[in-house]
């Protein structure tokens, strides 16, 4: 608790639990919890059906993972440029913190290209010619279920960080808005990490 | 100013080690290793890494501890649905 009192410059008094500085953060975590529980429950139900089923493809053979391997790296990138965005808005540089959340929005959009061209790839060719149907395959529905439901986070993730960055350059927000729309950037960053390992490596 | 700066650092570091985490998970599964201990090590790794982004990028490591109490929970209440599961999983 002492280090917290350092860090924060000793504006929070250490016997309260939470201030009301933290509440904005509260609640974000709150709903990534919840949100977690979702992606939680999608892991474990495709690990079970995984185990139950008696055929199940090596899923690098049929997803490769080049390119996911590149997606990851790219989150990751863009998780850090979220953390330095965040460190100009509080050092009070409004350039610096436009180019590096411009560059985290960037990151994302091109995390969504690449999910849309590894999507089409695997509709159009690669499940055809190993004979996967999407729509009964238990290993294809799964794979597409995780990746979209994932997929559809970023998006509203790429859509909260453009609000942000054109509501800070408005002046109606600061730097404890962009650090609470940094935590819902991060926890994206943190589920495609265990996705990837789960469905693509495992 | 000294403290943002040795953050920034320290940001920089944890990309760095993440990116080598993944760099090894690749790895890992081309070493033609035990199937078990393929998973045993990445189920690890990805762990660690997801820790790492939850402690430094998120700011647990120096949040109050009602936020990592509140990030805590659902990773119990999986372990939880894996056991409560388990009876479906091996049917005697």
């Amino acid at each position: 608790m002492s280090e917290a009192v350092a860090v924060h410059g000793g504006v929070e008094p250490a016997e309260t639990p939470l201030t009301p500085e933290s509440w904005g953060k509260l609640g974000m975590w709150l709903f990534l919890a919840g949100d977690a529980m979702s992606f939680g429950g999608l892991i474990v139900g495709y690990g079970i059906l995984r185990h139950a089923s008696t055929k199940w493809p090596v899923p690098a053979h049929v997803l490769g993972i080049n390119l996911t391997a590149f997606m990851t790296f790219l989150l990751i990138v863009s998780s850090v440029w979220m953390v330095l965005a965040l460190a100009a808005i509080q050092e009070g540089n409004k350039a610096r913190f436009n180019k590096f959340l411009g560059l985290t929005i960037l990151g994302g959009a091109m995390f969504l290209g690449c999910q849309a061209y590894e999507w089409t790839h695997l509709i159009n060719h690669r499940l055809p010619e190993l004979n996967i149907f999407f729509t009964t395959d238990l290993f294809a529905t799964t794979f597409f279920i995780l990746t979209g439901f994932h997929g559809m986070h970023v998006t509203g993730g790429v859509i909260y960080n453009t609000c942000v960055l054109a509501a800070v350059n408005r002046g109606r927000y600061q730097a404890k808005h962009v650090e609470i729309a940094g935590l819902y950037w991060h926890f994206v960053d943190l589920v495609w990490i265990l996705i990837f390992t789960f469905v693509y490596l495992l | 100013m000294a403290t943002t700066v040795h953050s920034q650092h320290n940001y920089i570091k944890i990309f760095v080690i993440l990116s080598v985490l993944t760099v090894i998970e690749v790895g890992v599964t081309f070493l033609g290793l035990p199937k078990m201990l393929i998973a045993a090590l990445l189920i690890t790794l990805a762990v660690w890494k997801a820790a790492l982004v939850a402690m430094h990028f998120m700011h647990l490591k120096m949040e109050k501890r009602t936020l990592s109490i509140v990030a805590i929970i659902p990773f119990i209440l999986c372990v939880f649905l894996i056991l409560m599961l388990l009876p479906d999983i091996y049917p005697k």
